[in-house]
Formats: C-alpha cells, sequence, structure tokens
C-alpha cells in the first residue's frame, strides 16, 4: 500500500489540480446533478484530497456515481476543476485493476437512438483506463 | 399682521403614503395669520424651493412653515432660500413630518391628525420667531494635530502644504506612532520605517510645523476658529535645543534594566533613553521613574558625559499656550491587554506573544535583531500558531463587539513572512471569518494560502496548554473537517484586539468631542461627514475614529487635513445666533447659570440700574459671551427666575408649541 501522501501527490499529478486554490465556498456541491448519489461531494473530493484523506475516496461509489458533467468545473469560481480531481482518483483507481472494463467495441451493442451522448463520453471516462 | 406661509412635502411616497398631505395643507390653511398653504411632491428640489420663494415675494410672507423632514436634514436650504427671497431666514420654521409622523405610523387618518399637530406647533413658534442676525467671527489661522502617529503626520503634512502653521502634540518623546514598530506592511509587504521615516524627516523639516513631542494637553477652550488650547510640555531632563541625538548618554547610564516599551517589555533600554534610532526629534529623555539622580540623587552620570550640557535634572513641566482655528485628533489605538484570555496561557508561557510583539520580534530593529526566535529558550520555532479574533466580535465583558479590521491582514503578512524567512515552518492559522476587503487584499491572502502553504483553519482555539518539554499544546476544533484538533506548537500569536488609546476620553471631554460605546471617537455623519467630529472644528483622523489600516488611516488624515484647509481658508466663520441672553431686569445673579454652562459662557458683571424714585441700585446680573456660547439651553432650565432665555427657542415659543399641540 501507497503512503496517503504519495497517493495524493500521484492524484494531483494526474489532475493538474491544486486543492490551495479552494476556497470552500461550495459552490460545485451546489451545482452538483448527483449531490444526492454521491457519497462524497466535489467539495469534499477536494477538500479531502487537500487534507491526503485519499482512503475513503478510493472505496467510495461516489467515484461512478459522478456523471462527468463538469458543471462543477465551469461554476467554480477558483477554477480548482473539482471533476478533474474525482475523475483522477478515479483513474488512480481503474488503472490499479487489470484492463479496461468497457473499450469502445462494448458500446456498440448498447446503443439506443435516445441515448444522450454524454452518457457515452461518461461510461468511457469511467470504465476505460 | 403676520402672513405665514405653510408648504407640505411629500418627500415622493415617504411622507404622502402615509400622510394626507393635500389634507394637512388645508388645515393648516384655515389657522390665524396663515395666508398661504399648498403641497408638492418634492420641496427640497429647487422647484420647490421657488414655490417658496415666489410665495414669499408675492404674498409678502413674514413667516414659513415646511412640514418636511428633520431639520438636520434640510434646514439649511430653505433658510437659504428664504434669505434669498429677503426674508430673514430665522423666520422659517420646519415642521418634521417624516422622521417623527410618516415613517413611524401606519394609519393613515392618525398619522394625518399628528401631521397637523406638528404642524400647527410650527406655525405657533413662528408667530413668536424674531428676526436673528448671525455673527461674524475671526478664525484663527493655524491649526493642532493631537497625536502624531501616520495620521497626524499626514494631516500636519497636508494642512502645512496648504500654507497654514500647525503644531503636532505627542505625548511619546518620539513622533511617528504604532507604524514605527511595524515590521513590513500588508499588502504590499513594503518596510514600515522606510516609508514613514522620511515622513516623520519631513515633519522635522518643515517650516510650517511645529513638535510638541512627550508633551500633552493639558485645557482646551474656545469654539471653532478660535481655540484656546494650553499645552503640557512634560519635562524630559534634557534640553531639546542643546541635545544633539548623539546617544552617548544613552550608553553610560549605569540602569539598565528598564523595560523597553518600544520592543513592548522584550528587551530593556537604559532610563535615560532614545526610543529608537530614527526618533524625531531625536532627542533623549531620561524617565524619571528609574533615573538614580532623581529618585535618589545620586549618579550625574549622562550629566558629565553630555557633550553639549544638555541634561537637566531640574527641569519642570511647562505649559504654551496657543490659539487655534481647527484641531485635529489623532490619538490612535493600542492592543487590549490580554492577561483576561488566559486559555491561550499568555501569562503562563513567553511563547504565546501578541501580534505587536511578534512584529517585533520578526523586525530587524527589533530585540532578535530580526531573527525569530522563541522568546523562552531562544530556539528558532518549528511550528507556529496563530490565532484570530482574540478579543474582538465578543459579547462577554472582555471582549469588544467590533471586528478589529486589520487583524485578518497583518496574520496573512506574519504567516506569509515566517515561511517565506523559514520554508521548513509549519503554520496554522485558526480563523472565524478571513475578512479581506480591500485593494489587493483578498489576493494577498490567498497567496498565504496558495502559494506559501499555511493552514488556514475554521474554527477557534479552545485553550492552550503549556508542556513540560517547552512546547505548548494548542487545542482547536477544525469545524470544516470535523475534528478536534492537538497541535504541539513552538509559539503562539494572539491577534489581540483593537482599543483607543486611553488618553481619548479625557481628551473627548476637554474637546466636548462625543465617542460611542467602546471610547472610539464619532464622526458627524457616519457616511457623509465622516472625518468631522460633531463638534464643531475637531476634526478625526486615524483609528481615533474606529480600526482602521495604515491606507485608509492616511485616506481620513488627507480628507481630515482638507476639511481643516477649508475652514482656515474663511477669514470669519458665521456663528449660530440661537443663544443665550439675559433679562438682566429678572437677573438675580444666582449662578445658576454659570453652574450648568458646559462652555464658560457666562460672567457676572455688577451693574447700576435705576429704580423708581430716583434710586440707583448696583446688582450682580449675568452676561452670556456671545462667541462661547453654543445655544444648548440649559442655562434656559437652570435660571430659577427665568432671565435666561435662549434665541431662536425662546420660552414662549415653546410653550406656544406646546398649547398648539394641546388644542
Amino acid at each position: 500500500m501507497e503512503s496517503a501522501e504519495s497517493m495524493k501527490q500521484e492524484i494531483l499529478r494526474i489532475s493538474g489540480v491544486d486543492p490551495l486554490k479552494c476556497m470552500r465556498c461550495g459552490k460545485c456541491a451546489a451545482t452538483c446533478p448527483c449531490y444526492d448519489e454521491m457519497e462524497y461531494h466535489p467539495n469534499e473530493f477536494v477538500f479531502m484530497v487537500e487534507r491526503g484523506e485519499i482512503g475513503p475516496l478510493l472505496s467510495s461509489k461516489s467515484l461512478y456515481r459522478c456523471l462527468s458533467c463538469m458543471a462543477c468545473i465551469e461554476r467554480c469560481p477558483r477554477q480548482v476543476e473539482p471533476a478533474k480531481l474525482i475523475e483522477a482518483v478515479r483513474l488512480y483507481v481503474e488503472r490499479a485493476k487489470e484492463g479496461s472494463h468497457m473499450t469502445p467495441q462494448d458500446m456498440v451493442g448498447r446503443l439506443e437512438d435516445q441515448m444522450p451522448q454524454q452518457i457515452l463520453v461518461s461510461a468511457m471516462r469511467k470504465f476505460n483506463k | 399682521m403676520q402672513r405665514i406661509g405653510v408648504f407640505v412635502c411629500h418627500c415622493g411616497t415617504n411622507i404622502a403614503a402615509t400622510v394626507d398631505v393635500k389634507q394637512v395643507a388645508e388645515t393648516l390653511g384655515k389657522e390665524p395669520g396663515v395666508v398661504v398653504a399648498t403641497n408638492y411632491p418634492y420641496m427640497c428640489s429647487l422647484a420647490g424651493q421657488d414655490l417658496v420663494k415666489d410665495a414669499i415675494k408675492e404674498k409678502q410672507l413674514t413667516g414659513v412653515v415646511i412640514c418636511s423632514c428633520s431639520p438636520r436634514m434640510h434646514e439649511g436650504t430653505f433658510r437659504k432660500a428664504a434669505q434669498q427671497a429677503g426674508l430673514n431666514s430665522f423666520m422659517l420654521e420646519i415642521a418634521n413630518i417624516r422622521e417623527q409622523c410618516s415613517w413611524i405610523h401606519k394609519d393613515v387618518a392618525e398619522a394625518t391628525a399628528k401631521a397637523i399637530s406638528i404642524g400647527r406647533a410650527a406655525i405657533a413658534k413662528v408667530r413668536n420667531d424674531q428676526p436673528l442676525t448671525p455673527s461674524q467671527n475671526p478664525v484663527v489661522k493655524r491649526a493642532l494635530v493631537i497625536g502624531g502617529g501616520i495620521a497626524g503626520i499626514q494631516a500636519a503634512l497636508d494642512i502645512a502644504d496648504a500654507g497654514y502653521d500647525v503644531d503636532i502634540v505627542e505625548k511619546q518623546p518620539t513622533v511617528g506612532g504604532k507604524m514605527t514598530q511595524l515590521d513590513k506592511t500588508f499588502p504590499t509587504l513594503d518596510c514600515a520605517s522606510c516609508i514613514l521615516t522620511p515622513k516623520m524627516v519631513d515633519v522635522a523639516q518643515n517650516e510650517k510645523i511645529h513638535i510638541y513631542s512627550y508633551s500633552e494637553v493639558e485645557k482646551v477652550e474656545g469654539y471653532i476658529g478660535n481655540f484656546h488650547v494650553q499645552i503640557r510640555r512634560k519635562a524630559r531632563y534634557v534640553d531639546e535645543d542643546k541635545c544633539t541625538g548623539c546617544g552617548l548618554c544613552t550608553q553610560k547610564c549605569p540602569m539598565k534594566k528598564v523595560p523597553n516599551e518600544f520592543n513592548l517589555g522584550l528587551d530593556s533600554r537604559h532610563a535615560i533613553y532614545i526610543p529608537f534610532a530614527q526618533a524625531v526629534p531625536k532627542v533623549a529623555t531620561i524617565d524619571p521613574r528609574y533615573c538614580r539622580m532623581l529618585r535618589e540623587g545620586k549618579c550625574g552620570l549622562c550629566a558629565k558625559v553630555c557633550g553639549v550640557g544638555a541634561i537637566d535634572y531640574k527641569q519642570k513641566d511647562s505649559f504654551v499656550e496657543q490659539d487655534y482655528g481647527a484641531i485635529v485628533v489623532a490619538t490612535g489605538f493600542n492592543p487590549i491587554q490580554l492577561d483576561k484570555f488566559d486559555e491561550y496561557a499568555y501569562s503562563q508561557s513567553k511563547d504565546v506573544v501578541s501580534s505587536l510583539e511578534f512584529e517585533r520580534l520578526m523586525n530587524a530593529a527589533g530585540p532578535n535583531n530580526g531573527v525569530l526566535l522563541r522568546p523562552s529558550d531562544g530556539k528558532p520555532p518549528k511550528t507556529l500558531v496563530f490565532v484570530q479574533c482574540v478579543g474582538s466580535r465578543g459579547t462577554s465583558c472582555r471582549d469588544k463587539e467590533y471586528c478589529s479590521k486589520i487583524c485578518c491582514m497583518y496574520t496573512a503578512k506574519h504567516a506569509m513572512l515566517v515561511k517565506e524567512h523559514y520554508p521548513d515552518t509549519e503554520v496554522y492559522v485558526f480563523y472565524i471569518d478571513v475578512r479581506t476587503p480591500g485593494k489587493n487584499f483578498d489576493e494577498f491572502y490567498r497567496r498565504a494560502v496558495e502559494q506559501f502553504g499555511v493552514h488556514y483553519i475554521k474554527g477557534m482555539v479552545g485553550k492552550v496548554v503549556p508542556q513540560a518539554d517547552g512546547s505548548l499544546d494548542v487545542q482547536a476544533s477544525d469545524l470544516l473537517a470535523r475534528e478536534q484538533l492537538h497541535i504541539k506548537a513552538d509559539m503562539v500569536v494572539l491577534a489581540a484586539a483593537m482599543e483607543p488609546d486611553k488618553s481619548a476620553r479625557h481628551l473627548a471631554t476637554m474637546l466636548t468631542a462625543s465617542m460611542d460605546t467602546n471610547d472610539w471617537f464619532t464622526e458627524a455623519h457616519p457616511k457623509l461627514r465622516p472625518v468631522e467630529s460633531p463638534t464643531a472644528g475637531i476634526f478625526l483622523a486615524g483609528a481615533c475614529q474606529g480600526p482602521k489600516d495604515i491606507p485608509d488611516t492616511v485616506t481620513q488624515a488627507g480628507a481630515a487635513a482638507s476639511k481643516v484647509i477649508g475652514l482656515l481658508s474663511k477669514d470669519h466663520l458665521t456663528g449660530n445666533p440661537c443663544i443665550a441672553e439675559c433679562n438682566e431686569l429678572r437677573c438675580n445673579g444666582c449662578s445658576s447659570c454659570a453652574n450648568v454652562c458646559p462652555y464658560g459662557a457666562i460672567t457676572y458683571v455688577d451693574k447700576e440700574f435705576k429704580m423708581p424714585g430716583r434710586v440707583v441700585v448696583t446688582r450682580r446680573v449675568a452676561q452670556v459671551n456671545a462667541a462661547l456660547c453654543q445655544g444648548c439651553g440649559g442655562c434656559t432650565v437652570a435660571c430659577p427666575s427665568g432671565a435666561m432665555d435662549l434665541k431662536g427657542f425662546a420660552t414662549s415659543q415653546i410653550l406656544s408649541e406646546v398649547d398648539a399641540i394641546c388644542q
């Protein structure tokens, strides 16, 4: 098991996010369409990564509840980009697993006419390395 | 025959929504002596004023009543208009039907009845009005600045720059004030001394400015344009004119263990001392509490080493009397004493310091020459905890209710400076709110967080407990992480609340300048007259009016100076004609009036009176000094024989107003 500090540094490296820029206004959580689905909200991802509390985030279902809609990135007044941080934690988890959970080929059979494009993008973001 | 005009203002809907203005005008129009009564949406507008002016001319009005807002708002406006139309301005009265009627009532019928009542009272008063002519008083073209900190210095420089003489009275041996003790200044981090000392030198060299250092205001008499002030020059036991500031005496003095107030007692000085290298005036002062010669009559070493014979152990306090046209109060602030906040272990541990003490510890001219060391053991601290709002924003007896305003910024500055000089130090700041409104202020604070990695933690420190190993256990709550913290700190810095200088209360009494419950000087209007005291001729600069940072202080000092310059540029001031007068035939010389007069405006003379039967009697009667009387009316109430009366507010007028209301 890696140390919390090295996990934190790796997540910061993947995401390119500087959590110190956050001034804890909560706009990201306020704007999140999945708020009720998430155990840890976007602001908590920023806060916990800053404090090096990575463990609970790694095992949280919140990683897969995030829609990747990027609303928090769009609306954050300090350009902290919380969704990138969530994605980085997700990637950190996914990369430790063998193979991608989903490839573009898997998509083909699942496509529906009414399906919004965002779901495809989001699915690839979540289950692809 | 009286010819009175009544003008009822709607004030938009401010009055008209609650008071039936038309009915008020109609009803008041039927009062005896009223020849015109009308209403108008905005009486204070130019068109409204023209309405009044035209009526005065066309109807040859002898008196005017304006039913509108408070006289504090527009009495001057309408009196000026009346004067322009040829009516003595004191023949106009305001009936306040806004603040005292429409704003505080909801029921239209009741409010209208009350407005009519108020209008009637004003009409009754106008009937008894007498034309008054204000006196013209000359202005002394010299200003006094009380306090020689950055506020006083800036005000003095600006006034002198306009060509007027200025005296600065400073109670410390040097001018400069609190700013001399600061290390760097936010948000630009320029060195406080580097920007202040040139100004101190400017003040010393300016031919228009005289510095009375080590002096205090003893007595203030007079009024705007003509203050008479006595200044006590405390004995410094050194001839200011002879002393060259060489400092030899301060090295030879055997009394070395005097707590150095410039470094807040963190080190010591000699009994004869120059507060710091850049002191202005650079003159030695003997501290009589510690000098052996003054206490025991033995020693005299400083007199022996002084090459110019400046030491004078026999020096006594002396007094200077001077006249001034205007006075600027710039008495500043002090951090509060922290002895009541012992949960932070301030008096238990030397390593718990106030922010101003920390300022000295960081300062290159401070006790450690700018190297940050723990006061207890002289070791460099590795973990520092800053606590904000100590004594501010609380309601208990030890707290101040207000925000001290500058602490967020100087704490960010301290945290940043520590991280800059000693990057391996861990710095924590505990805050309730971080308040950084000001140009480049929030950016500054964010730099402390983002660039320097200072840990800002939302929550207060509960207690600080000194540990056996010399460290301090800081118990605090991180409200965002929802956990209690125990930080092993080497030093704790407390951002102590600001309070007014202790001398301010006594000074305010001498100046009859008002103060708020916290002893900050009150401004004449919080928004529109922020640098004037309600007492005419007294101006406010800097932190004596409320917590303030240096940019705000300098701004306010400049504004106060411009007000002073505006005043001194006048040759004469128009006095207030509404002053007391004595009916000598009724006066029995009892002194009741003189005893209550706060301005010392009443004196007594022996006067001869011709009585029936060619008898001449000499009686002692009161006389009112028209220049000193402020028209407060205290004497008219105190007078047992009804001899004292106030022009413009005569007893007969007030009684007729009461009669009108009780009609």
